[in-house]
């Protein structure tokens, strides 16, 4: 496993563990009293790091390399997921992906952006960063959904929209707007879940929807720490100060009523238990699909841009508390 | 407020105002770096003589560059969440805003103004770079939003003029939040039917850009202009190249189908004017429409209509006059 710099201490716990584990298989002798010892204090330690979260180390966490990705949820909670491809225009952007699938039994359209494992997948998918012809992909897939009556559930995961010549180029910042625009016009449930990666943009533009829903340790930010700290305090090793100041956790996105609920992770992070953290997801997917089918999509479109036209609206909302 | 305290007013105060002497006669163009005497750059509508380098403009240059005889009337904007965040950096957010509210006698970086052009009923909404780069926060998004919804009571076009960096980060989420926010705005008044056209200035980027600048029924660009996403360090970070000559710019944008037209700043308004005739009167025998009936929303109350022209003597671009802008400091020197 992969661990992370303030995950040191457990990390070393845990080894212990594992080196008391083999000592005693191999010599026979019982030390299960004293692995059980450490144990139940690797897991305390494991949970009060974890209840303790600042906000650049759940940054850090957001990123883990082992989080599971959106292929992941697309293949463990949804059945008969079938990848479509193809923005029609241009070419099949990888950092995207999405498709039709069920959900319980019920027609669902998935669309995520996904980051890869290794190398090599990472490569295929750049790191999950869209370029213009992932955005068209997208709202063709939404329109798509929108045609047939489908919901739509989007997994946000990336670090922002791709910054490169071809991509704007061909039009990143229209491709953007467009699928913001899509997003906020179908008359279809959409329900958008940061899973790891909210960065800027490119994650607002898959994720304008009915219901955004956060896992615990997500971030949701218009700048990465790292940007910030280098446009405000020209000085790229604040990025712990600016992810404090940004308030990107989900926990103070919540409070600011930016967000509509929070997805509980496993202790030790989505990573620990993959299995634990699609289970959550689920619920919580059905929990919220279930109220969204009941109303009339015309009701759908009108409530989801209500949402956001009253987000930044003081007598509506004070936002500062 | 009437037809006295917005026109008689403030063409009276502006016989009687001493013009103020320029503080520098003699510009640096920021391109070729020419010296341009102010008189000259004034004429010229602050496009360099020498190298027809568009300078940027102020918010208040942008309507007088517009508006027939210079006269609108600007509206007072709904109150948004100030530091909805709490944000401080190296400075308070707080202290930043007041800073730049000192600097350009502006609330935020955008206002919204409605008046004639070309005889046609319109409402502007303007970003100003001067003010904390045009950055979007609650108060832009507020403006757009604001600004969509006049000309949707007032069966007006709407035209918005962006120059900015794009999301403003020290609110946090919140400026995420106004690019769908904004796209809502603009898509009730298509819904309308009433037209929507974007002057892209420079530079625009980022998350305006990514919303509703792109959204229009048609995108005029000034000539030059940078418009884009990311900005062009992020992308000779990301990739590690020069970036080739023009990149980002409108002809660039123009190229790969980005924008309609790219409009030089002397032929801006008649453009402007010449498009939403096309579109608004279709039959030269019929009225123009939608009709100028100066209707008021409860919505919005106007604002110091008189004020803000009281500075400026900048009359109709398509007409050559010796008076044009005054020239405002802040922008322009370098």
């Amino acid at each position: 496993m992969h661990f992370l710099e303030f995950e040191k201490p457990i990390a070393e716990l845990e080894g212990r563990i594992a080196e008391l584990r083999h000592v005693s298989e191999v010599a026979g002798t019982s030390i299960t009293d004293e692995i059980l010892k450490l144990q139940s204090k690797a897991t305390r330690d494991l949970k009060v790091t974890y209840q303790n979260l600042n906000p650049w180390q759940k940054t850090l966490v957001a990123r883990h390399p082992d989080r599971p990705h959106f292929l992941d949820y697309a293949n463990s909670i949804f059945t008969e997921f079938i990848i479509l491809s193809g923005d029609r225009g241009f070419s099949d952007d990888k950092a995207i992906l999405g498709g039709l699938a069920r959900f319980k039994g019920r027609s669902v359209m998935i669309i995520g952006q996904e980051k890869g494992h290794d190398t090599e997948t990472r490569l295929k998918h750049n790191f999950g960063m869209a370029k213009p012809e992932g955005y068209r992909k997208a709202q063709r897939l939404m329109k798509m959904a929108d045609h047939f009556g489908i919901p739509v559930i989007t997994f946000v995961d990336t670090a922002g929209a791709y910054p490169g010549v071809g991509a704007e180029e061909r039009g990143q910042s229209e491709a953007i707007a467009r699928s913001i625009e899509t997003c906020l016009n179908i008359r279809v449930p959409l329900i958008s879940i940061i899973i790891g990666e909210g960065g800027s943009g490119g994650a607002i533009a898959i994720s304008s929807a009915n219901k955004i829903l956060m896992l615990e340790h997500s971030i949701f930010s218009v700048i990465s720490p790292e940007g910030c700290a280098s446009i405000l305090w020209r000085d790229g090793d604040k990025s712990k100060t600016a992810a404090e100041s940004l308030k990107l956790t989900a926990q103070d996105l919540k409070k600011l009523g930016l967000i509509d609920d929070i997805i509980q992770e496993p202790v030790g992070g989505a990573h620990r238990s993959k299995e634990e953290v699609f289970k959550k997801v689920t619920e919580k997917i059905d929990k919220n699909l279930k109220e969204l089918i009941k109303v009339e999509g015309g009701q759908l479109r009108a409530r989801r841009r209500e949402k956001f036209l009253a987000m930044g609206r003081i007598e509506k909302k004070n936002l500062s508390e | 407020m009437n037809w006295l305290t917005n026109f008689v007013r403030p063409r009276i105060k502006k016989l009687l105002q001493p013009r103020e002497a320029p503080d520098n006669l003699w510009l640096q163009c920021p391109n070729c770096k020419e010296m341009i005497f102010h008189r000259e750059l004034e004429k010229a509508l602050h496009v360099c003589p020498s190298c027809q380098h568009h300078i940027r403009l102020t918010a208040n240059q942008r309507l007088e560059l517009l508006f027939d005889n210079k006269e609108w009337t600007e509206i007072q904007l709904p109150n948004v969440p100030v530091d909805p965040i709490k944000f401080k950096d190296l400075k308070k957010y707080s202290d930043r805003l007041k800073l730049a509210q000192e600097k350009t006698g502006m609330h935020d970086a955008a206002i919204v103004a409605h008046g004639n052009m070309g005889k046609i009923n319109v409402v502007v909404a303007v970003i100003d770079f001067s003010f904390l780069g045009g950055s979007m926060g609650a108060a832009v998004g507020e403006a757009i939003v604001s600004a969509a919804e006049l000309a949707i009571v007032q069966e007006s076009p709407l035209i918005v003029i962006p120059s900015s960096g794009g999301a403003r980060m020290q609110e946090g989420v919140l400026s995420l939040m106004q690019m769908p926010r904004t796209t809502v705005a603009i898509n009730k008044l298509r819904e309308k039917g009433y037209p929507y056209i974007v002057i892209l200035t420079d530079p625009t980027t980022g998350g305006v850009t990514a919303s509703f600048a792109m959204l229009g029924d048609i995108h005029i660009a000034e000539p030059g202009a940078v418009v884009g996403f990311a900005g062009a360090r992020v992308i000779e970070q990301t990739i590690r190249e020069t970036l080739p000559e023009g990149f980002q710019r409108s002809e660039y944008l123009l190229e790969h189908g980005m924008v309609d037209i790219v409009v030089h700043r002397s032929d801006l308004k008649n453009k402007v004017v010449q498009l939403l005739s096309l579109i608004m009167r279709p039959d030269p025998a019929a009225p123009i429409l939608p009709l100028n009936k100066n209707r008021k929303s409860k919505l919005f109350e106007s604002i110091k209509s008189s004020e803000h022209n009281s500075n400026s003597n900048i009359i109709d671009p398509s007409i050559p006059d010796t008076s044009l802008f005054e020239v405002d400091g802040n922008d322009n020197k370098n």
